[in-house]
């Protein structure tokens, strides 16, 4: 399953390569042209002669992760997080720096004192440990900048449900490419970003130069849908279908072209939930904001435990957001007109 | 229910409730217990610290049954020249649930816990608590009360449809239990039903006892909390569903073969039980699995809410479903 | 030490880790210890609590000395399933909670499921996140609808973190409840290398139940043996980057020697010749009261037994990534054979105060 495959590479913002190259090899069959840009990202485009709107589908390869940034004298690795990781997730966890094992440890609990519990340890208080034996030994595998990854495999989870790293955004990955391998009457651009996590910045890249008349973002949005989380902080609910966004921190979408979509969605009887809050924000942020603008949606898979170590989802959502993105492409331009 | 027609004897709970009893000072209680077990067993007696061990002669396997004697209360440390007096804690008692609490003491002296002045709520600790017994002057309170005599809360018995309140149910339910699976039982197995003493202190008789008889096989029969009451510390324990099977306290995890005999018999029996998982607190189970070179034990638990209140509360269908399951497991062949 | 020793101690380690036994529910280790020791030993015996008793007799079988090492580890229990599917849970022995976000756990019920302990997102925090998040705001997501969930788990049903153990750098590994699974490996290299030397004293290795609830398996297994001498083989803090000043053992010099009262003076002098005749590295570690091992259940039992303690030195005790030196483990498992090996014959005369 491609979903696996990607979820098990390495990649974070700035280092795509392991994640760019397998989708390169993945794709170069279907599509007619395949470029990587200036900042790293790898656009695919089917039909570059067509008439008609050019589509653009944005998906970012980038996953958050950690970055080594000194060594100290016992040849313990301290660093810093590339996106944003709650640091109370990292302790007690394996994880890939190059092709070694690392561990983030915690003082034992006999050793910390009742109060100290209580704290949560921040970034700067964690290490990890390679088994070095000094400096000088760790120097030897590991730089200044190399990048430490979570350490998970992508399993099925009880019925129906996926676990595994870097849902997001690999899901959206997974899902573009696969419209990718696909046949529409259109001028498509798969557009795979990079660096999302630190800034949107391979989107803002990418919109520049594709110029798209309509883009959509595939992602892997965040679901609070668990414990006492009360109903109106959930977001989104695994399982209840691909979720649209409505506002986040870097995008006021636009009613009619949501109308349209969900018009599109209840047509066909694929099941979508809104994505019910403010926070957050996706490639949509820089690309509907390009040059002189580009109506924007996006559409994602809700995932519980987003930016930690295991993720949770519900596969089902993968294949009705894939129907929904199969619906809306179909649908241009008669039933989805793009006028302003 | 089988006790329809053989009804259980709630006025011997109502009076082994209502009867004096804090740990160190089980007499009272122990002796009531002793009359009503006398005509059902072969031999009672009591050990060097109070433990009344009430025996039924068998050839089968060793079993011990412990419920304890004792409930929380108060000894007295100090008489001032005005006639109050101080106090310390005896078992876990809640300092902030104590003021203007009535006490009892062995002879029938009341008193109510008064409380000094505060400045604010978070001040209240032990030092600033005393007992008021309506003397004048220190005299007039030595005639009735001394330094190291003790006091229970009071909290009569109350028997509404199915519910029964009262103080120290915690563990006298657990002991009217035992009387009732007593007074029933048939047998093949040597059953020891020892009703012990300081277990609120730390399990202390439980320890001596089952040194001295060294069963095959032991079952506490003592007072669970509850999860079910508004905003409640979360436990699937609730009132009604039957008695308790325990899995985990701080003082013991029942192993795993106890476990799975209590819960078949309860179910090839039809009895209704839950799974308790108690995140604080121990019974007599817990010292007696470590006696000597180990005892399998188990714990059969009777929902109890407001435990240490002078109103802990109970359901009767609870009551005798714990009966009914400890006739069984006392009457099966006890193979784990 | 040979490389074919360390990865047999390796290979026995992982097996041990990968299996669940959280204090109480060691039944499921049963088999494999008990397969492991059998070759070793004259014979192998289990007592109602479940510690099991690897016997092998010396040349005289005057003395009985006893190894402690327990099986048990910290885990999770099931306390109580939500309406949506959660299952919220307690911890069995000291778990750190901070340790516990975004862990995958196998929850054994019926059959054994797959959990995930989650977190709130980052997203969505609100400011709070010096706190550490509390157990009781924890639940773990098994990816069921509720009434599935409840034909297959039930409250009380026992919960161990799922850790696959890592081999880093020089022969280290980092996994979860080597304290004291890596103990256990100890007696059985310790076993191992008694077969090439000749030792008068019966030895019984004991596996024991529930030291994390308390030293609760040493103190019965030691009552049922009432042995002459015992030594007890636990893991003990090594150093790191936040504990320099507080933690003197290190990783990789060889096993820690307790002492201290809870040790018989005599039972470290001779632990710490047999490590300087034979060259064997050693750490020393002087513990003022409690070493908080099985060591002090057992020292206090019928009449009192001289006890001593070697440990493996330990990164991150607690944690599912828990960090020790192979070669530590083989080299504990050596020395204890060689004090063995080299105790006199008349042992009693040997260990007054």
């Amino acid at each position: 399953m491609l979903l696996k495959l990607l979820t098990e590479l390495n990649g974070t913002s700035g280092a795509e390569k392991e994640i760019r190259n397998a989708l390169k090899k993945e794709l170069e069959p279907f599509v007619q042209n395949m470029q990587i840009d200036k900042i790293g990202n790898l656009i695919a485009e089917k039909n570059p002669n067509h008439p008609g709107p050019k589509i653009m589908l944005a998906a970012h390869m980038d996953e958050v992760a950690l970055m080594i940034t000194s060594i100290t004298s016992d040849g313990f690795l301290k660093f810093k997080p590339v996106g944003g990781i709650d640091s109370r997730i990292l302790v007690s966890k394996v994880v890939k720096v190059n092709s070694l094992f690392g561990v983030i440890g915690a003082k034992a609990i006999h050793l910390q004192k009742p109060k100290e519990r209580e704290q949560a340890l921040k970034t700067d208080q964690l290490y990890i440990d390679i088994g070095a034996k000094n400096k000088e030994e760790a120097e030897k595998q590991v730089k200044l900048g190399d990048y430490a990854y979570f350490y998970t495999q992508t399993e099925n989870l009880g019925q129906g449900y996926l676990k595994g790293k870097a849902f997001d955004d690999r899901v959206g990955c997974a899902i573009l490419a696969e419209i990718l391998k696909r046949e529409y009457p259109l001028n498509l651009v798969g557009a795979f970003t990079v660096q999302e996590e630190v800034g949107l910045r391979g989107a803002t890249v990418a919109a520049y130069h594709v110029q798209p008349d309509f883009a959509i973002v595939l992602e892997g949005t965040v679901s609070a849908h668990m414990l006492e989380v009360e109903e109106e902080e959930w977001v989104t609910v695994p399982g209840k279908g691909p979720a649209i966004s409505i506002i986040d921190n870097s995008s006021l979408y636009l009613p009619q072209l949501l109308k349209q979509v969900m018009k599109i969605a209840e047509k066909q009887g694929i099941p979508y939930q809104l994505r019910k809050g403010h926070k957050g924000g996706n490639d949509a942020g820089k690309i509907h904001l390009s040059r002189a603008g580009v109506p924007t949606i996006a559409i994602s898979v809700p995932c519980r435990y987003l930016h930690s170590t295991v993720s949770v989802l519900a596969e089902k959502d993968i294949e009705h957001t894939l129907q929904l993105v199969d619906a809306i492409l179909k649908a241009i331009p008669q039933e989805f007109p793009l006028n302003k | 229910m089988p006790y329809d027609q053989n009804p259980l004897d709630y006025a011997l709970l109502e009076r082994l409730t209502q009867c004096f009893g804090p740990s160190g000072v089980e007499g009272k209680v122990t002796a009531l217990i002793a009359d009503e077990v006398r005509p059902y067993c072969d031999e009672i007696k009591t050990d060097s610290l109070g433990n009344l061990i009430a025996i039924r002669r068998g050839s089968g396997k060793k079993i011990m049954i412990a419920a304890h004697a004792d409930e929380i209360g108060l000894m007295i440390t100090h008489i001032d020249d005005k006639g109050f007096l101080r106090f310390a804690p005896i078992g876990g008692v809640s300092i902030s649930q104590l003021p203007h609490r009535r006490v009892v003491f062995q002879n029938g002296v009341v008193g109510t816990i008064g409380v000094e002045k505060l400045e604010k709520l978070s001040d209240l600790k032990l030092s600033k608590l005393y007992i008021d017994i309506g003397a004048n002057s220190i005299e007039e309170c030595r005639q009735k009360v001394q330094i190291g005599d003790s006091a229970v809360f009071e909290g009569n018995f109350i028997h509404q449809d199915k519910r029964i309140s009262s103080k120290a149910l915690d563990d006298r339910v657990g002991c009217f239990v035992a009387i009732e699976a007593l007074k029933r039982l048939q047998t093949k197995h040597e059953v020891y039903f020892v009703f012990t003493v300081q277990e609120e202190v730390g399990i202390r008789g439980a320890q001596t006892a089952a040194y001295a008889l060294e069963p095959d096989l032991a079952i506490a029969v003592d007072v669970t909390a509850t999860g079910d009451t508004p905003k409640a510390h979360p436990m699937e324990v609730k009132l009604g569903q039957g008695a308790a099977i325990k899995v985990f306290d701080r003082s013991m995890i029942t192993h795993p073969k106890i476990k799975a005999w209590m819960a078949g018999t309860a179910e090839k029996h039809s009895i209704p039980y839950q799974w308790e998982v108690l995140e604080f607190g121990g019974t007599d189970s817990g010292a007696i699995h470590l006696t000597k070179g180990g005892v399998p034990s188990g714990v059969l638990s009777i929902p109890t809410r407001y435990i240490h209140s002078p109103s802990e509360m109970v359901d009767q269908g609870d009551v005798e479903g714990a009966t009914q399951l400890l006739l069984a497991l006392l009457e099966g062949e006890a193979v784990l | 030490m040979s490389n074919a020793q360390l990865t047999s101690a390796k290979e026995f380690l992982i097996r041990l880790s990968e299996n669940s036994g959280v204090s109480g529910y060691e039944e499921s280790l049963t088999p494999l210890v008990k397969n492991e020791f059998a070759p070793l030993a004259d014979s192998i015996q289990q007592d109602s609590l479940g510690n099991i008793y690897a016997l092998k007799k010396g040349t005289q079988g005057r003395y009985t000395i006893m190894l402690a090492a327990h099986m048990d580890e910290i885990g999770l229990m099931v306390k109580k399933i939500d309406e949506k599917g959660f299952i919220r849970f307690s911890t069995v022995g000291g778990v750190d909670q901070r340790t516990l976000l975004s862990q995958e756990v196998i929850i054994h019920g019926k059959e054994e499921v797959l959990g995930v302990i989650g977190s709130i997102p980052p997203h969505l925090l609100t400011g709070d996140e010096d706190k550490a998040v509390k157990i009781e705001d924890m639940g773990i997501d098994v990816g069921m609808p509720v009434e599935e969930t409840k034909k297959l788990i039930q409250v009380g049903d026992i919960i161990t973190l799922r850790r696959k153990p890592v081999e880093m750098l020089n022969n280290i590994l980092a996994g979860k409840s080597f304290d004291d699974r890596a103990g256990v490996v100890v007696m059985k290299v310790c076993l191992e290398e008694l077969q090439k030397l000749s030792h008068a004293h019966n030895v019984v290795a004991v596996s024991t139940i529930q030291e994390e609830l308390g030293l609760r398996g040493a103190g019965v297994s030691a009552y049922t043996l009432n042995p002459d001498l015992a030594i007890a083989i636990d893991v003990t803090h090594a150093s790191t980057l936040d504990t320099k000043g507080t933690v003197e053992c290190e990783l990789g010099k060889g096993p820690a020697i307790a002492l201290g009262p809870n040790i018989h003076p005599v039972v470290y002098e001779e632990l710490v010749k047999a490590a300087q005749e034979n060259r064997i590295p050693y750490q020393v570690e002087p513990v003022p009261g409690r070493t908080g091992t099985d060591a002090w259940a057992i020292q206090v039992v019928q009449a009192g037994v001289p006890t001593g303690l070697l440990s493996i030195p330990l990164r991150y005790m607690h944690t599912s990534v828990e960090t020790i030196d192979l070669r530590d483990v083989v080299l504990t498992g050596k020395l204890l054979a060689y004090f063995i090996a080299g105790l006199p014959e008349d042992l009693e005369g040997q260990v007054c105060y």
